[in-house]
């Protein structure tokens, strides 16, 4: 028997305007969505910041510079040593510090453990979104773990690891560092492996990703859109490629890319630049050099920050955060604090094309598309 | 391809880790933490403490004030003693540290110049009380330097022989003005 309507209704519908948030799990964080519903359908869609809004800026244009190196931990909880590495970066431009050999290829190797961090976070979490109920991010988990167990033995702290300094890192790493490495790097794949088993021919997954909240490459420039999102929607541009900062113009790795755009590319290219990384990682770890860890100027300033006086002028930093493009801008007045900060932050801007994305979509898609956009609420609010 | 295999071949892999989560230890990662710990590293950093030589007394701080100004969250207050005539002692008088405020970030141990703060590796440090409870004086703060050297020896090894260096230092120098 068919139980579908014959005729359309005519009964007069009514729009329904629900609140997704601030306190629903599935936003990873406090952030409100005013959905405007069609049925199931998305008519528009109206997303709300600021309940984590923590004065970053302002805090930090008050205090020395390496003050507020412990702060941008806190911007990307997840991955702190890129928020560092991009803030240092801006320094260094600003006050002209050198780097020594050590020291940048020590950074490079924590900025590519914290992108498979970040990325076996983000493919976990967003299978739990999908209603997988914790099974993969405990998967996700369990890898994760080994390398912030690597962080901690280095830099004193799983999370907030506060470890790089103006011209260098804080402290040499530690005697085992390149054979902990070498495991992660041979254990890595591995797991990688399991997880494709797993999730990346599951039927439902891809009845539930493929084709949802299409992001078209045009809006996506337009928009400002970086880092994996921008290239799952088939745009070849990785900031370590184009401007090659700190040493990746050294490193042989492709940019891998997407073709619709749609959430299960941006799954997919996530799983893609992990194994990516970690030839990067294999090539770091084996041309790590002895060396200075800092350089002279660089610990003089750790030693003392109320005595580290950048010149005037301003600078702009910028790294392929695991999210997208990480810049701090800087200008400075010639005293020992900042006279403006500026962060842009890729979980802010990529998060401007959600309602595009996500127009004429059910409910439930706009958790995945959302999810598939990979925001950390510290970051977008500040 | 036969539509579901990708689903099976998943549910195979859930079923593997199931299994030999009873059996390998690289999927049996789980710790029953009060019962057992992991080791602690030794760079591990929580909240900072003051370190003493031999007597509580005798502490290594001179009240320079330099790690509260340094302090990012600004969770450390000193007040420097004084002794009857008025006169600035090399000690403090009120060392507070708002462990509610401090955010581990390790800079107070990085700036002083005395090596006088260090990062503890205590962490089960629950109040009932928000403020007053977490606010660590003079007296919870002391540590000694075997407790120091018992926690991070690598680190204890290095300060305890620059220390010495110093001291070796000035005695020469003073016994060299005395000549």
């Amino acid at each position: 028997m068919d139980y579908t309507l014959k005729e359309s209704p005519t009964l007069e519908t009514q729009m329904l305007e629900v609140n997704l948030g601030p306190q629903h799990p599935s936003t990873h964080g406090v952030f409100q969505m005013n959905v405007t519903l069609d049925g199931e359908t998305i008519t528009r869609l109206k997303p709300v910041m600021g309940y984590l809004h923590r004065n970053h800026e302002k805090l930090a244009e008050n205090m020395t510079y390496l003050g507020s190196m412990p702060f941008t931990d806190r911007l990307d909880y997840i991955c702190s040593m890129t928020n560092n590495f991009a803030y240092a970066l801006a320094v260094e431009k600003l006050a002209n510090l050198e780097v020594p050999e050590r020291a940048q290829y020590i950074r490079v190797i924590m900025a590519e453990l914290t992108r498979l961090v970040n990325h076996i976070l983000l493919v976990g979490f967003l299978l739990n979104d999908l209603g997988a109920f914790f099974t993969p991010v405990l998967y996700a988990f369990r890898e994760r773990e080994k390398i912030l167990d690597l962080f901690e033995a280095i830099s004193g702290s799983r999370m907030m690891c506060n470890y790089f300094r103006f011209g260098g890192v804080k402290v040499d790493v530690t005697s085992d560092f390149i054979p902990r490495v070498r495991q992660i790097i041979n254990n890595f794949p591995k797991f990688l492996d399991e997880l494709e088993t797993l999730l990346s021919e599951n039927e439902i997954l891809m009845a539930r990703c493929q084709n949802v909240g299409i992001l078209p490459e045009e809006l996506a420039i337009n928009a400002g859109i970086t880092g994996p999102m921008l290239r799952a929607s088939g745009v070849p541009y990785d900031i370590r490629k184009v401007d090659g900062y700190s040493i990746y113009n050294r490193f042989k790795f492709r940019v891998p890319i997407g073709e619709t755009g749609d959430v299960y590319d941006r799954y997919y290219i996530r799983i893609l630049e992990m194994r990516e990384s970690l030839k990067i990682l294999d090539q770091a770890i084996k041309e790590l050099p002895d060396g200075e860890f800092i350089s002279k100027a660089g610990a003089l300033g750790a030693r003392s920050p109320r005595n580290f006086k950048a010149p005037k002028g301003d600078a702009y930093g910028r790294i392929e955060a695991p999210k997208g493009e990480l810049g701090f801008y800087l200008v400075s007045d010639g005293t020992i604090k900042p006279y403006r900060y500026h962060v842009r932050s890729p979980s802010f801007i990529n998060l401007t094309v959600l309602e595009d994305m996500c127009l004429g979509q059910k409910v439930a898609d706009a958790i995945i598309i959302l999810g598939s956009i990979d925001i950390v609420l510290g970051e977008v609010d500040r | 391809m036969i539509f579901g295999l990708g689903v099976l071949k998943g549910m195979m892999v859930t079923l593997k880790n199931f299994v030999l989560s009873y059996f390998t230890k690289e999927r049996l990662t789980t710790v029953q933490y009060p019962e057992e710990r992991i080791p602690e590293k030794e760079r591990f950093r929580n909240f900072p403490f003051l370190i003493y030589d031999e007597k509580p007394e005798d502490l290594r701080c001179v009240s320079c004030d330099i790690c509260a100004k340094e302090c990012p969250p600004k969770c450390i207050t000193i007040v420097r003693d004084s002794d009857e005539q008025g006169k600035p002692l090399k000690r403090p008088k009120v060392f507070d540290i708002d462990f509610s405020i401090c955010m581990n970030c390790g800079i107070c141990e990085e700036v002083c110049p005395f090596d006088a703060i260090f990062m503890d590796h205590e962490f089960e440090l629950a109040e009932y009380g928000r403020f007053e409870d977490l606010n660590y004086h003079k007296d919870d703060l002391l540590k000694s330097n075997e407790y120091f050297a018992k926690i991070r020896p690598q680190d204890a090894a290095r300060i305890d022989a620059k220390l010495r260096e110093k001291a070796k230092l000035k005695e020469t120098e003073i016994r060299g003005h005395n000549t």
